[in-house]
């Protein structure tokens, strides 16, 4: 009897919240609603630039404390033919452009990116899911590259074009100015010392250390400065943002 | 007309009652998608890193699609909620505080006395909470209610703003004190998911003891405000 009235009553608990989650869907999928959570995500960006101002780093951390394993997530080893082919030849064959609005379009070889100035940061990886790692990265400033190329006033944001594709999707990325600029965001070729595993991005990914891990694109082929995301991809600005409504800003 | 007795005070201020809705309106927002977030990745780790079994302290259960907003499994849009909902509580809260102090509900009603906290007197207080004798002690609240509000209000509602703002790398680079304070980014989460278990744990008890209390009469005074002697 009394167990019955239990489970009746855990019941009706379930369903009103059941209840509450389908109108919340119906909420975040009305226009109204998205706007409303576009304005939230603009409000933690500024705050975050606000309090930590344009250039403040992300903390880096002592040898010591690097991860003993830094895990891959996402695409593992494109399975491309280009790719292997690459893969298989030490990479001697890829190519880094930088393109877009710039005056200059630049290609770089890998033995010109290990040629620059390069920055070794210790930082923590922090994966959308909840987890994190720290791992040492090496490799120019994308300040570098692009000052190289020579940006042009009406370029908004940066792109990132990538060798591998999820779900028949080719992976990208972007980011604003700020954040192309930064100090700590390079263009990584190795991991604690070693050139980068394919899990984490061979040879080259990207380095955004105030956002979270989906905003590093691996298996970096292209930098691309733009005025607009709308025609790139699905518009929203990167793969996950287009396939699965992930957060542009991903300082959160 | 002079005769006439002053109008009684009400039991709660419209702010505090205002506060108490919208921020239970946040508090199950917060937490359905919190439990959705926590689906993505059902491991618990302190320091500041961790992605493996080995480095857990605790494997989290798969929380069923009917305590989840959004009810399957949906990261981006669950953070989209949390991310929305975490500013309406948090700037509720600071207002809440600031008035409390302000109109000194907090210094009248919730404030304990030094000569409260003795064991012997803390004892009676539970003894008369098991014979469902609320309504004794002096204030608003008995001792063991405002320890219990003044928890919530002053520990395990700042405390999920506070773990919140430290799991975000975003805000690192200007809050990165806060994060060594607690240990690290992964004791952070950690925290921030044992402090909602704290808070899903007092709304449990707080509703119960209303329901065992006088439920009409307390929902009636905090939504119209009722009388100060009720």
């Amino acid at each position: 009897m009394n167990s019955g009235i239990g489970i009746k009553r855990r019941g009706f608990i379930a369903g009103l919240l059941g209840l509450a989650a389908a109108g919340c869907t119906k909420v975040a999928e009305s226009r109204a609603g998205k706007s409303i959570f576009d304005a939230a995500e603009r409000w933690h960006a500024g705050a975050h630039r606000l309090l930590g101002g344009r250039t403040a780093l992300a903390p880096e951390y002592t040898p010591a404390e690097i991860s003993p394993f830094f895990r891959g997530n996402g695409t593992l080893n494109p399975s491309s033919d280009a790719y292997q082919a690459s893969l298989a030849g030490n990479f001697t064959d890829w190519r880094l452009e930088v393109r877009g609005l710039v005056r200059h379009p630049l290609t770089f070889t890998l033995d010109n990116i290990r040629a620059l100035p390069q920055r070794t940061q210790i930082t923590r990886h922090d994966c959308v899911e909840g987890w994190s790692a720290i791992g040492q990265w090496t490799g120019p400033q994308l300040s570098l590259l692009l000052d190289a190329a020579g940006v042009r006033e009406d370029a908004r944001y940066i792109v990132f074009r990538c060798a591998d594709t999820l779900a028949g999707g080719a992976y990208y990325e972007s980011i604003d100015m700020i954040d192309a600029y930064h100090p700590q965001t390079i263009v990584a070729h190795l991991l604690n010392d070693e050139p980068l595993p394919v899990r984490n991005g061979a040879p080259l990914r990207m380095r955004v250390e105030r956002q979270l891990g989906y905003k590093h694109p691996k298996y970096l082929t292209a930098i691309e400065a733009v005025a607009s995301l709308e025609d790139i991809g699905g518009g929203q600005g990167g793969y996950w943002e287009d396939r699965a409504g992930y957060q542009w800003y991903a300082g959160i | 007309m002079s005769d006439r007795p002053a109008p009684k005070r009400a039991k709660h201020a419209l702010i505090t009652r205002l506060w108490h809705w919208i921020n239970l309106a946040c508090v199950v927002v917060l937490f359905m998608s919190g439990l959705n977030i926590s689906n993505a990745h059902r491991r618990l780790y302190w320091g500041d890193w961790g992605f493996a079994p080995e480095q857990a302290w605790l494997s989290v259960p798969r929380f069923p699609g009917w305590a989840t907003i959004p009810g399957h499994y949906d990261l981006a849009e669950a953070r989209d909620w949390h991310n929305l909902s975490a500013w309406i509580f948090a700037v509720t809260l600071l207002v809440m505080w600031l008035s409390m102090l302000a109109n000194r509900h907090f210094q009248r009603d919730l404030v304990t006395h030094r000569i409260e906290w003795k064991p012997s007197a803390i004892w009676d207080d539970i003894r008369r909470h098991l014979k469902f004798d609320f309504d004794h002690g002096e204030g608003k609240y008995n001792f063991l209610q405002r320890v219990a509000y003044g928890l919530v209000l002053g520990v395990f509602l700042p405390m999920m703003i506070f773990t919140g703002m430290a799991i975000s790398p975003g805000l690192e680079p200007a809050w990165g004190w806060f994060v060594e304070l607690v240990g690290g980014r992964q004791s952070a989460r950690s925290l921030h998911f044992l402090f909602a278990w704290a808070i899903a744990g007092f709304l449990i008890i707080h509703v119960l003891l209303v329901i065992a209390h006088k439920p009409l009469d307390l929902m009636k005074a905090m939504i119209t405000g009722g009388r100060e002697d009720e």
